[in-house]
């Protein structure tokens, strides 16, 4: 029997090999119109045939989704690797596609960065293979930063709408009121630091992602694009809203010096001396592993509000998968990503902890009612859900938003470490970044 | 007959030295877009290059370095080889050893152990501020951070810079400095007239390894840049740019420019510190 399977196995891997030697050689002779090829593809077959797909992604539920998919398709072999998280990633993905060879059949993308390998033309649209009809199955945030006028890039895997995450034990102790406007979280920060000099509100050290979901959640919209015709103004009125509160955190000293996801980072919310975080829904799970001794101490709560009684949140984070035009087997490819985003695939990450990017697993009752222990038994999923649906619209990304975000803390970080005003140090962010935009061949406020 | 002898040589230095210069020319001369694709450009990078004010920012601040921390580090390497060499220090293997120890540090785990120490928040400095109820300076502000990475520096390379000197002045033959106490030299005497001039060679062997290494310094900065975002930047030295606009900004092509400029500066300066080292008197 093991015998027989292997050599099934062998001879299906001998037909993947010829077919992706035959594809490679195709592609070489024209690049562009191979990926399109003959219509719609025949995922089915691909599936009945079998394979192997290579998927880059650091997301841990995925785990579990190859090991269902293995057993739905056993002919389907599924190699899951981390080839590094977020940056990392991005970067060896791009030399991938440079180099031609060593791409994965299927790549986690985080939807900041999505756009430059769309402009790139280095993802599949993956409308040819039916994806047009989950337009409704997302929610619209995801589904908005996965797709434009032209193409869907990518399926959306996860979602980042924001919350406020807060160390309820400090707040009581100190007898301090849980901020729901933006003046309100300026005050708490003072009162905070004043009641004891090592408590700060949050931590900030200059972060790219953080600042444009906050100045998203302000109504500002510093970036527009149309394919490469591309507008940056960091004028409007709500980025000058968020200037101005931050602006006084900074002044006064009010948010601790440490960076995110470091050592002491972990340790000051664990400590309670990082009191707050602003930040995606997803970061329940890592609270949980990476914060366990804080358990119970820490509640969520919607954003603060700009304006007093507003409704409004952003996206912090998300990410979507794609498949590479690079990819060997790019039906598998799809077949897998489909798997992993929709149906029974999401739902069993969903349960796994990751937050939902589609409307079904959203609005389920099992969602809605689980029990978070670490946040003290609160429903924290209602919160989390509310924030997806009051999630500004019409944000876009730049299309070279990784390289944009690796210049934030040379211009926009003057401000944390010298008397530069953050509206000086957004406005020297905007100009690198419109110089860049040019050089690469993008139209940029011209 | 005489390429048997000289071709394997001839080979790997082809293959290792001679083809990614080359490779690294050719690519100078393109530039690949994110819209528009590759496209030759002749010199213009170079062009670019050599008025781009974040290069020359860069190259001045490793300048700097060169000019503080080299005469600190050589300094303390000759105090130490010569103190290790005038026979009168007890345990003298002890501090051979000892001195020398940290260059078998790697360089990454250097500035980790380092840049923990430098932390105000959780760090060692943090952790006096406490004890002592003091503020000492952040070591890791825009203001102080190359310092802190001259420390780093200098307590890496003392040891093999002291080695360097120390194996110079063994091979001085000791008689003439039997002759010099019969003379009446003290020890002073001795080490300007006979020990200094003896080992000058391996003293600009040093200087130009430093500045070599002064020109490439990156692993300390790039370590460090996760702990202090915002002091070090994505252009802090010429060869930290080098690799933001290779890996973060896609350019690979100004990249290879960069770094082509910065070998021949190296060069030249290297070259120029060499003629005047070996000079006669």
């Amino acid at each position: 029997m093991s015998t027989h399977t292997t050599r099934r196995l062998l001879a299906a891997l001998a037909v993947v090999s010829t077919l992706a030697l035959t594809a490679t050689a195709c592609g070489s002779d024209a690049s562009d119109a191979g990926a399109g090829g003959s219509g719609p593809k025949d995922v089915a077959a691909a599936l009945e045939k079998g394979g192997k797909v290579t998927v880059w992604a650091w997301e841990p539920t995925l785990k579990k989704v190859v090991e269902d998919f293995e057993k739905k398709y056993p002919k389907v072999d599924v190699e899951l690797v981390n080839a590094g998280t977020g940056d990392k990633q991005y970067t060896a993905l791009q030399n991938a596609i440079a180099a031609g060879s060593g791409a994965p059949d299927v790549a986690q993308v985080e939807y900041y960065a999505l756009g430059q390998f769309a402009i790139g033309k280095s993802v599949e649209d993956l409308s040819s293979y039916g994806a047009q009809k989950y337009g409704t199955t997302f929610t619209n945030g995801p589904w908005n930063a996965v797709t434009d006028d032209q193409a869907i890039h990518a399926l959306p895997m996860d979602s980042g709408p924001m919350a406020f995450f807060y160390n309820k034990k400090v707040f009581d102790k100190h007898g301090i009121e849980v901020p729901t406007t933006w003046d309100g979280y300026v005050e708490a920060a003072r009162a905070l630091h004043k009641a004891d000099p090592k408590i700060f509100i949050t931590n900030d050290t200059g972060d790219a992602g953080a600042t444009t979901s906050l100045i998203w959640q302000a109504g500002g919209r510093p970036y527009k694009a149309d394919g490469t015709d591309i507008t940056i103004d960091f004028n409007d009125q709500g980025v000058s809203r968020y200037t101005a509160t931050w602006q006084k955190l900074l002044d006064e000293k009010l948010l601790a010096p440490t960076t995110s996801w470091s050592d002491a980072w972990y340790k000051g919310l664990a400590d309670g001396s990082i009191a707050t975080l602003s930040i995606g829904a997803w970061m329940p799970a890592n609270l949980t592993s990476g914060v366990a001794s804080a358990s119970g101490d820490w509640r969520v709560a919607p954003l603060p509000q700009w304006t007093k009684g507003d409704k409004t949140s952003a996206e912090n984070g998300g990410s979507s998968l794609a498949v590479p035009k690079a990819a060997k087997n790019k039906e598998l490819a799809y077949a897998f990503t489909e798997f992993a985003t929709t149906g029974a695939g999401a739902s069993s990450r969903v349960a796994a902890g990751a937050f939902p990017a589609t409307r079904a697993d959203l609005e389920s009752k099992a969602f809605l009612d689980t029990d978070f222990p670490y946040f003290g038994g609160q429903k924290a999923n209602r919160i989390f859900a509310q924030s997806a649906r009051d999630v500004g619209a019409d944000w876009s990304y730049l299309p070279y938003q990784v390289y944009a975000n690796s210049i934030f803390n040379d211009t926009v970080g003057k401000a944390y470490v010298s008397p530069t005003k953050l509206s000086e140090g957004l406005k020297a962010w905007q100009e690198a970044s419109v110089t860049y935009g040019n050089e690469q061949g993008f139209t940029v406020n011209k | 007959m005489g390429w048997g002898f000289a071709g394997p040589f001839v080979a790997v230095f082809g293959l290792v030295f001679l083809a990614p210069i080359g490779y690294a020319l050719y690519l100078s001369l393109f530039q690949d877009r994110l819209i528009g694709g590759t496209s030759f450009v002749g010199l213009d990078n170079y062009g670019k290059a050599l008025t781009d004010p974040r290069f020359w920012e860069g190259l001045t601040r490793v300048g700097l370095f060169l000019l503080v921390q080299v005469p600190v580090m050589l300094g303390i390497a000759l105090f130490a080889a010569l103190a290790i060499d005038s026979g009168r220090l007890y345990g003298k293997t002890f501090f051979r050893v000892a001195i020398f120890l940290p260059y078998a540090v790697p360089a990454v785990v250097a500035s980790l152990i380092w840049g923990f120490m430098y932390g105000t928040q959780f760090g060692l400095v943090g952790n006096i501020n406490d004890a002592f109820g003091v503020t000492l300076p952040n070591p890791l502000s825009p203001s102080l951070v190359l310092a802190s990475i001259g420390n780093i520096v200098t307590w890496e390379f003392v040891g093999y810079n002291m080695l360097i000197f120390y194996s110079a002045l063994k091979v001085v033959p000791r008689s003439l400095y039997e002759a010099a106490a019969i003379d009446g030299a003290g020890e002073w005497r001795v080490v300007t007239a006979i020990k200094l001039p003896a080992i000058r060679s391996a003293l600009v062997i040093a200087t130009i390894f430093s500045i070599i290494g002064s020109f490439q310094l990156f692993n300390e900065p790039s370590i460090l840049q996760k702990l202090a975002p915002n002091a070090i930047t994505s252009d802090f030295t010429p060869n930290v740019y080098t690799y933001s606009l290779s890996f973060s900004g896609q350019q690979h092509n100004y990249a290879a420019t960069v770094a082509i400029v910065m070998g021949v500066l190296t060069a030249i300066i290297a070259y120029a510190v060499q003629l005047r080292g070996m000079r006669k008197g």
